[in-house]
């Protein structure tokens, strides 16, 4: 098979379908965090307790045609399958690790991730590509029904659902977009638009999840607030923001044509001289770059290569995925020359 | 203000130090403070767990002192070590912490009444309760145009829904 062939077959759904939005807005996720009632949390729950939430979540998800899932017990899986799963933003680090009773239910696309018995009993996510989150909270939404169908949920008429932690407690929605913001950046202007964006009960994180550092001008953002709003407002507050900030986004980009030209024409154009012709590269310097290089083809600097380029790298650069790729362990610095020619091949596609 | 270390980032720590009488001021970002050592950053003071059970301790230290311990029957999880963690051990324990809850679901969200989606069995009334307050709306806007059918309309689709809610 050719490195080409490989590259595709790695491909998730959110990384590689197209969708509104999706030159600023790489993805959208809708997360539900759900709890069985008279049944101890995960933090306090015995492993047969553990076990009777992923007995009743399997015997509803297998007896339904709505939706095929697959499951999995976290233990059976290799720990590099696990690591792919955590590069996909498919499962959080922590349900990776070894534990008791702890499951995964996927669909084919892998547009729907189920994670049972990690915070809470039960955490419903859709992925989506480009700005979908009306689409993806629909689909969240239809299986929270099929499952409320047949589970009794922890909820309480005042406090609504009951999560684990009472940061998620009332609708245990969180929805979220990952945005792609390199002229917000080169103007100067992200500190500003963060600052206003925390104002909103909206929080925003790095690539990697909460505490991590923007990597490659990639943004998280989210609702931080879940007791007292409805998912609609909830929902509807972050889509009008996450406009806002695609407005802003543009605009700096109009900017930079306008007041930089040359300099950004010539950094967008070595950041790909650098990607074709490195012989090993990290991966903090391959996300710098590739965000350069996204930002050249965006605003139609660069043409010989296609937009898709930044989220399919960004994930399959990353050391699980390369090693997948390659079909053996490799240490930092043999990944460091397999991420140069993996992203070589994919320039070149 | 930018670190004046890295020049990077946003500067987050301020640290004065005064030796021998003379002050030195620096602003860095909490990485470059770590790094050259400025503060004994051990486990993150600033990771979420730990910022959240500041906001849940403060409830704590007063009352502590005075009132027995709340302790959750169902699965064994004390207020103080609730706090601590940051996680309810069953859903029980709202129900065991209630006395304390209003004013700590207010301090996360400003908000402490659940106003969202909810599930059509364990709902219970709550979903016909929601149901008649959007037709309520629904009938005060069909007035306020004079859509008269319209208004006839809902206001008996209002009255079947509380008579079905006092029938049960």
């Amino acid at each position: 098979m050719s490195l080409k062939d490989i590259i595709n077959n790695n491909l998730t759904y959110w990384v590689s379908a197209d969708g509104p939005e999706r030159d600023i807005v790489l993805s959208s996720r809708i997360r539900l965090a759900r709890n069985i009632e008279k049944l101890n949390y995960p933090n306090r729950a015995k492993p047969a307790e553990r076990a009777e939430v992923t007995k009743r979540v399997i015997e509803i998800l297998s007896r339904q045609e709505q939706v095929k899932l697959h499951y999995m017990d976290v233990n059976d899986l290799p720990v590099l399958e696990r690591e792919l799963m955590v590069e996909k933003h498919l499962i959080s680090p922590i349900h990776a690790q070894e534990g008791s009773e702890k499951g995964i239910f996927l669909a084919d696309q892998e547009n729907i991730c189920i994670m049972i018995n990690e915070e809470d009993h039960i955490r419903i996510q859709v992925l989506m590509p480009g700005l979908q989150l009306g689409k993806a909270w629909e689909i969240a939404g239809e299986l929270d029904d099929l499952l409320e169908g047949k589970l009794d949920y922890a909820f309480s008429e005042k406090w609504g659902y009951l999560s684990t932690c009472p940061t998620n407690t009332g609708s245990g929605l969180r929805a979220s977009v990952m945005v792609h913001l390199p002229a917000l950046n080169l103007t100067n202007n992200i500190a500003k638009m963060l600052g206003a964006v925390s104002q909103l009960g909206l929080a925003v994180r790095g690539l990697y999840g909460e505490g991590s550092e923007s990597v490659g001008n990639i943004y998280q953002i989210s609702n931080q607030l879940t007791l007292g709003h409805s998912e609609h407002d909830i929902i509807d507050n972050l889509k009008g923001v996450t406009k806002q900030i695609i407005d802003q986004e543009k605009q700096a980009r109009q900017l930079l044509l306008q007041k930089m030209e040359f300099k950004v024409k010539d950094q967008f154009r070595r950041s790909l001289g650098l990607l074709k012709y490195a012989y090993q590269i990290s991966s903090q310097e391959s996300m710098k770059l590739l965000s350069n290089v996204k930002l050249g083809i965006d605003m139609g600097i660069i043409d010989d290569v296609d937009s898709g380029v930044l989220s399919e790298l960004m994930v399959l650069i990353r050391p699980a995925h390369i090693q997948k790729i390659e079909g053996k362990e490799l240490d930092e610095t043999a990944r460091d020359i397999k991420r140069a020619e993996l992203i070589q091949a994919r320039l070149n596609m | 203000m930018l670190c004046q270390r890295c020049n990077q980032r946003d500067a987050t720590v301020h640290l004065t130090k005064i030796i021998n009488e003379e002050k030195t001021e620096l602003y860095l970002c909490e990485k470059c403070a770590q790094e050259t050592g400025q503060i004994p950053f051990n486990n993150n003071p600033f990771s979420f767990q730990n910022l959240l059970s500041g906001i849940l301790n403060p409830e704590l230290s007063s009352i502590d002192s005075v009132q027995p311990e709340l302790i959750c029957d169902t699965c064994g999880m004390s207020y103080k070590e609730f706090t601590k963690k940051g996680l309810f051990g069953c859903a029980d324990c709202y129900e065991t912490f209630s006395s304390k809850l209003d004013t700590l679901l207010k301090r996360i969200h400003g908000s402490n009444y659940h106003n969202g989606k909810v599930p059509q069995r364990s709902g219970g009334n709550l979903r016909i309760k929601k149901e008649i307050e959007q037709l309520r709306k629904e009938l005060q806007l069909a007035i306020e145009h004079e859509y008269f059918e319209k208004a006839a309309e809902l206001r008996d689709q209002i009255h079947g829904l509380v008579e079905k809610l006092e029938g049960e």
